[in-house]
């Protein structure tokens, strides 16, 4: 018997082991590690000040018209979930981080590389939701590519967007933006496309059914916008959700951001399945919900504004942005204490849009 | 939520503090057991609510955090053989072994599926009948039971493929090496509520005996520990030492017999090494002789692995609570849950993950972004 030998003797730790070698799925999760895969890889090698910014979205000025210009790419699985499937998603992910820069979405292209073995019907059916996603905004697909690879090489198939949008003069929207005394809004109960996803995935099932959130956003941010006011940023909390987001936005403008729990819209359901798995729904996925940080002033009538409109029908004023603990955002509890709220290393779930 | 958001109660929490700061009367160190209460006091802030004189301390009870070394190493050395199939709870990916952690080994090609329950990766087999399937059976009491029923359930269907690397552990050794060490602080326990629901807590009144220390078995809610820490301080104001249990709504004096049977029938105890606080005598389960053939240790011959941990942090002094993580100079700086140098850092249960992921502000812990 060997009792009692450890805690009068030395005590052991392990070596910790650097992750700098290979790829992990960590590194796509919007988290810690997805943050210093740009910074010590891909910021070095692209360098310019339009890339610099870290925004979801390029604005560039190409003959005196304000261009956004943003690309993103589509790999969930399943490929159809309740509330929508890869090709609305990668129609709305796409125009939602032009509509974050402000921007009114005008083109798309689409590149699909596809596995070789996808039922026809399927990919017919993904072609005709692009379509109708895309009808609806409305946005053109001007351009497209597609690639097929050897089974197993993909994952049924996977899907890039680019677009391109035009921006009202004046408009300087940025995650650089933030000052303290700034209001941060929100456009409804967050969580929902990414419990949508793991339930789908894990077989899961609750008594009301949850859907995926997928929406595109760039009507409700006109809106927003005509309400007036100085608006510092707009940001879509997608992967890494709420917390992600709003840690970026407080590292980039170097300042702090207190939210308060209490006001943080959440269905029920989504709250139960994040409390049945173990998770933190303030990290969970969102693919119809924005983030708004507006000068004091403006808060009220911008927040009057996003609940006339049905995709913002459930805003709040979620915090405000501070000069204290600079870089962190902070959460004032239901029981009044304080607590950080921090990025994520890696991944909460896997590879969910 | 019904029957949770009662535990939440903003008002019920400030008058259970107000309760709290009217008996205390002197400095009373306590130490909830169970890492899920850890992460609970301090999401919430509930050192915040507590009076100055109410020392909280961090106990072992997390599993992730504890399961030693050279069974990491173990279990990465079965993932990373051709024919294998790994099933493990999620948390365990990212523990890092010797020389790599198992989200490396996944990324480089090993087959290792995260599962929310171990019936799973029973299925998994049934499923499989071509690879080996194994499942990494980390935990307290707690999940026991479950992974008890696995083993019974893979036997009954005659599965060949299907196999166990076991590394349970057990909480009153823990505690009792804990009040043994001299250089204990420790004046009252929150006994883990979900342990006692699978056990009971007639374990718990020996160490009161032997011990002299009063015990509340607690549950996992804000309102919960806040009743706890008034019952323990209670119990220490008046001189009394017991076991009491706040957690009624889940905890028996008994347990729950059924699963306590099906553990019996697959389990016996053995010694166990703890990541971090070293080897316990009978502190730990492992599969019954005439469970052999689903001992993923035998099947791979495993047996001889060991891990040698280097003493890189401190530890040993804050699973003893005899410093707090915020003392550690490597603490937000060196030791991330990113990077961790030692187990209470691995997993979001631990007390200096806790401290990291919650109240690194409240230290004024400036970090470089």
């Amino acid at each position: 018997m060997a009792a009692n030998s450890g805690l009068a003797g030395g005590f052991f730790c392990p070596v910790p082991v650097p992750s700098k070698d290979i790829v992990l799925l960590g590194h796509g999760s919007g988290g810690r590690l997805s943050a210093e895969l740009l910074r010590d890889l891909i910021l070095p090698a692209f360098d310019n000040p339009v890339l610099g910014r870290l925004d979801d979205q390029a604005v560039v000025s190409v003959g005196g018209a304000r261009l956004a210009f943003t690309t993103d790419s589509f790999v969930v699985q399943p490929l159809f979930f309740p509330g929508g499937d890869i090709g609305s998603l990668a129609v709305n992910g796409t125009v939602n981080d032009l509509a974050m820069g402000g921007a009114r979405p005008l083109f798309l292209s689409v590149a699909f590389i596809i596995e070789e073995g996808l039922p026809m019907e399927t990919l017919r059916r993904v072609v005709a939701s692009l379509r109708e996603a895309a009808r609806r905004v409305p946005v053109e697909i001007v351009t497209g590519d597609t690639k097929v690879v050897e089974k197993g090489s993909g994952d049924g198939i996977f899907i890039n967007t680019s677009g391109i949008g035009l921006v009202s003069p004046g408009l300087e929207l940025s995650a650089s933006h933030a000052r303290p005394g700034d209001r941060v809004l929100l456009s409804g109960t967050i969580g929902e496309h990414g419990i949508t996803i793991l339930a789908q995935r894990e077989g899961l099932e609750f008594e009301s059914a949850i859907e995926s959130d997928c929406a595109p956003l760039h009507s409700l941010v006109a809106a927003m916008l005509a309400a007036g006011g100085d608006f510092r940023c707009l940001r879509d909390p997608t992967r890494g959700g709420l917390s992600s987001s709003l840690n970026e936005i407080a590292a980039q403008s170097r300042v702090g951001i207190e939210l308060d729990e209490r006001a943080i819209p959440l269905r029920e359901e989504v709250r139960c399945a994040c409390e049945m798995l173990g998770l933190d729904p303030l990290y969970v996925a969102n693919e119809g919900k924005l983030i708004a940080i507006v000068e004091p002033a403006a808060a009220e009538p911008v927040l009057e504004a996003m609940r006339r409109h049905p995709l913002g029908a459930g805003a709040q004023i979620i915090g405000t942005v501070t000069d204290e603990h600079l870089g962190l955002v902070t959460m004032r509890t239901a029981l009044g204490t304080s607590r950080i709220v921090d990025m994520l290393a890696g991944d909460q779930l896997p590879r969910i849009c | 939520m019904k029957y949770l958001d009662e535990y939440r109660d903003a008002r019920i929490a400030r008058a259970l503090a107000a309760e709290i700061a009217r008996k205390t009367t002197r400095h009373w160190v306590l130490m909830e057991i169970c890492g899920g209460q850890t992460h609970t006091l301090m999401r919430y802030g509930i050192d915040e609510l507590l009076p100055g004189e109410i020392e909280m301390v961090h106990g072992p009870g997390c599993p992730v955090c504890v399961t030693p070394l050279e069974t990491i190493d173990k279990a990465i050395e079965i993932a990373s053989r051709p024919g294998t199939t790994l099933v493990s709870y999620g948390d365990m990916l990212r523990v890092p072994g010797s020389r790599t952690d198992l989200f490396r080994v996944k990324a480089s090609g090993g087959d290792i599926r995260v599962a929310y329950s171990p019936m799973e990766s029973v299925k998994v087999a049934r499923e499989n009948p071509d690879r080996q399937v194994v499942f990494f059976a980390v935990g307290f009491e707690t999940t026991a039971p479950a992974n008890a029923m696995a083993v019974w359930q893979a036997r009954r269907e005659g599965l060949k493929n299907f196999s166990m690397l076991v590394s349970h552990v057990l909480v009153p050794p823990a505690i009792r090496t804990l009040l043994s060490s001299p250089r204990n602080r420790v004046q009252g326990f929150i006994a883990p509520g979900h342990v006692c629901t699978v056990v009971g807590y007639r374990d718990y009144e020996d160490l009161v005996r032997d011990f002299r220390v009063p015990m509340v078995v607690g549950g996992f809610e804000p309102i919960d520990l806040l009743e706890a820490i008034s019952m323990l301080v209670g119990q220490l104001e008046e001189g009394r030492a017991e076991v009491e249990n706040q957690y009624v709504r889940s905890v028996s004096y008994e347990g729950n017999l059924p699963a306590q049977r099906i553990m019996a029938e697959v389990f016996d105890v053995c010694d166990r090494k703890w990541r971090g606080v070293g080897s316990i005598g009978a502190s730990g389960y492992c599969l019954r002789p005439e469970y052999a053939e689903y001992d993923a240790d035998r099947i791979f011959g495993l047996e001889q692995v060991t891990a040698e941990e280097p003493a890189e942090c401190i530890s040993a002094e804050v699973l003893q609570g005899l410093k707090k993580p915020f003392e550690c100079s490597a603490f937000g700086t060196g030791c991330t849950p990113q990077m961790p140098l030692g187990a209470p850092m691995v997993s979001a249960e631990g007390a200096c993950a806790a401290y990291y992921q919650y109240r690194r502000h409240a230290a004024a812990v400036t970090e470089e972004r």
